[in-house]
């Protein structure tokens, strides 16, 4: 098969284990097989970031082989979809990731506001631009304060936490909820800007950076901390691309890709922003590419909030009645904005046939929404590329020549949701 | 552009909609294809491989806000049909590989092979090793088997599953509920 072999040559100098690229086998030259003892981790063990179970395959302390096994929070998302009407379906990306769930509810909007070929006012572009880095910014302190408690740094927790609720705040200010908040619609944002949402993303974005740099002082000079991360977990920039890793973990690798940057959406080309990228591959390069892109989303949310000011009494959503929901005042007055109302909520609006991939950067990388439309009401089909089902076919790769202790260091720093790893 | 892919083998048509570009291709030939894509043009990061299924594409017939000839179902709200009867799709099922370049110039590109129910194609592990477990999923979800994948196992099932959830023959809700431990 002179395919195969042409294709193989990816393998060349490649950590990636062969023939399974995610399954770490225990190599006889290597290990003596009666010495190997295999352990189940997980799935419910409290450092795996949910029901992750890996089977290890130990040699004393060295980890000789291990495999992922993943599908313990397996919801159905993608089939019950079908069922429900587009309208209806926006609830369901926010679920799939719950720490990063704006920027999941974003990717889907975007696909229907394709297929629909619907414009955005200005405004609703730049609060999206705006709740989506404060969503990076919340997933980064829940991936931070529970990497950090895993490796027994326990207070990182709390101050996380701490700053995290500040966070929710806002989004409860904005949407009414702290999570799931639903306030991306088809065709812009479910309600206007709260007048005080300004003053407290302001004060917001004074102390989010003071906040970044007292976690750093805690653990960049931490002796435990830097031994338990640098080294470990090693990643090619080759390797990284060929196990189609995105995100943090690329750019940890080495490679200078952000989706913000090099295939804009939104108005992320006229935001001033850097993309961080260190080239050692190793949990420490991902926790310094996570720490980087927290300073740099409080700075597009500063952008984002100069430019929102200034679009203070525009319209939020697009004036497309058959599609977007009339103002609820309305309802009192007009029949045709109450059978507008009643046709979309009961029928919900058609989207025209056709198949679209819209990703965008989520916190954990490349968060892409494959959606098929038969032009009627209800999807015909939904496909979520979630970036950590992707980035935990990478555990075998980083794993290799590692100890039982740095798994733990490992998996957290793949940054893995379960949520979406299963669907 | 549409011209740039001219030399693909295996491609059958281009279609080019909503921004985005489509290379339909023989299944025979897809591993070929891709590799050409990714050693020629440069596309070297596979960002999805999924399936979909279009058992009864269209069906629910011509409905909506004007009535037909075969009437509008009044016991399924919700459930009405169509403005317009979508195209009709060659086969049951079309499994699309999203292929990304990766560079300064990125493009994206669509690869999209027709199947029917029981065909199969051959893995995209070798030029992708991130196909491993997109392959093992659309297995586990739509029962389309991979030639040459070394672990084709179920992803996200139980292993002793019975029947692949996301086909459209698929019925939804009643599954039984399991214990642990059981017969």
């Amino acid at each position: 098969m002179p395919v195969i072999e042409r294709a193989a040559r990816i393998y060349e100098g490649s950590r990636i284990p062969s023939p399974i690229p995610t399954v770490l086998q225990v190599d006889p030259a290597k290990n003596a097989l009666e010495d190997i003892l295999t352990i189940n981790f997980g799935p419910n063990h409290p450092s795996t970031h949910g029901v992750l179970r890996l089977v290890v395959d130990l040699d004393g302390e060295h980890v000789a082989g291990i495999a992922a096994v993943i599908g313990y929070l397996h919801t159905g998302f993608e089939k019950t979809m079908e069922r429900k009407t587009w309208w209806k379906c926006i609830t369901y990306p926010e679920r799939i990731d719950y720490v990063s769930f704006q920027v999941n509810e974003l990717a889907f909007v975007l696909a229907i506001e394709k297929l629909l070929a619907l414009e955005v006012p200005q405004k609703a572009t730049w609060m999206r631009m705006c709740l989506s880095e404060m969503t990076r910014i919340h997933s980064h302190l829940v991936w931070l304060g529970t990497s950090a408690l895993e490796l027994g740094a326990i207070s990182m927790f709390w101050y996380t936490f701490d700053d995290r609720d500040a966070t929710l705040d806002l989004f409860e200010m904005v949407a009414g909820t702290r999570m799931h908040t639903r306030y991306f619609q088809a065709g812009g944002l479910a309600e206007d800007i709260p007048e005080g949402f300004y003053a407290q993303a302001r004060e917001w974005c004074k102390t989010m950076p003071k906040a970044i740099d007292e976690y750093e002082a805690i653990l960049d000079r931490n002796a435990i901390w830097l031994k338990r991360t640098k080294g470990i977990g090693l990643l090619s920039a080759d390797d990284a691309i060929a196990l189609g890793q995105s995100g943090p973990v690329l750019r940890a690798s080495g490679v200078d890709w952000d989706l913000r940057k090099n295939m804009p959406y939104l108005a992320y080309d006229e935001v001033a922003f850097d993309v961080p990228v260190y080239p050692e591959g190793d949990v420490y390069a991902r926790y310094k590419v996570h720490m980087d892109e927290m300073r740099q989303s409080v700075r597009i949310v500063s952008q984002c909030l100069d430019r929102l000011e200034e679009l203070r009494g525009e319209p939020w959503i697009a004036n497309d009645r058959k599609v977007v929901l009339p103002p609820r005042e309305e309802l009192h007055t007009s029949m045709e904005s109450l059978i507008h109302h009643f046709k979309i909520v009961t029928e919900g609006y058609t989207v025209p046939e056709g198949e679209i991939y819209q990703c965008v950067e989520s916190p954990r990388g490349e968060f892409g929404v494959y959606v098929v439309s038969d032009g009627g009401p209800k999807p015909w089909r939904v496909k979520f590329r979630a970036p950590s089902f992707v980035a935990l076919q990478a555990t075998a790769t980083c794993m290799t020549d590692a100890a039982v202790a740095d798994m733990i260091a490992i998996v957290g720093s793949l940054d893995g949701v379960m949520g979406e790893v299963d669907r | 552009m549409t011209a740039a892919y001219e030399g693909v083998p295996g491609l059958v048509e281009t279609v080019e909609a909503h921004g985005e570009t489509t290379l339909v291709v023989d299944p025979a030939r897809v591993v070929e294809a891709c590799l050409h894509l990714r050693d020629a043009h440069g596309f070297n990061f596979l960002s999805d491989l999924t399936p979909t299924d279009y058992l009864g594409w269209g069906s629910s017939g011509v409905a909506g806000y004007i009535g037909t000839s075969a009437g509008r179902d009044l016991h399924a709200p919700g459930s009405q049909g169509l403005a317009r009867v979508p195209d009709p799709k060659p086969k049951r099922f079309a499994v699309n590989y999203h292929l990304l370049r990766l560079s300064d110039g990125p493009v994206r590109v669509r690869v999209q092979a027709w199947i029917d129910d029981g065909e199969e194609l051959d893995t995209m592990i070798p030029v992708w090793p991130t196909a491993d477990w997109f392959e093992r999923e659309a297995w586990d979800m739509f029962g389309i088997a991979f030639r040459g994948h070394p672990n084709l196992v179920r992803i996200l099932m139980d292993d002793d599953w019975e029947g692949h959830p996301l086909r459209k023959d698929y019925p939804i809700g009643g599954e039984p509920v399991r214990f642990s431990g059981e017969e």
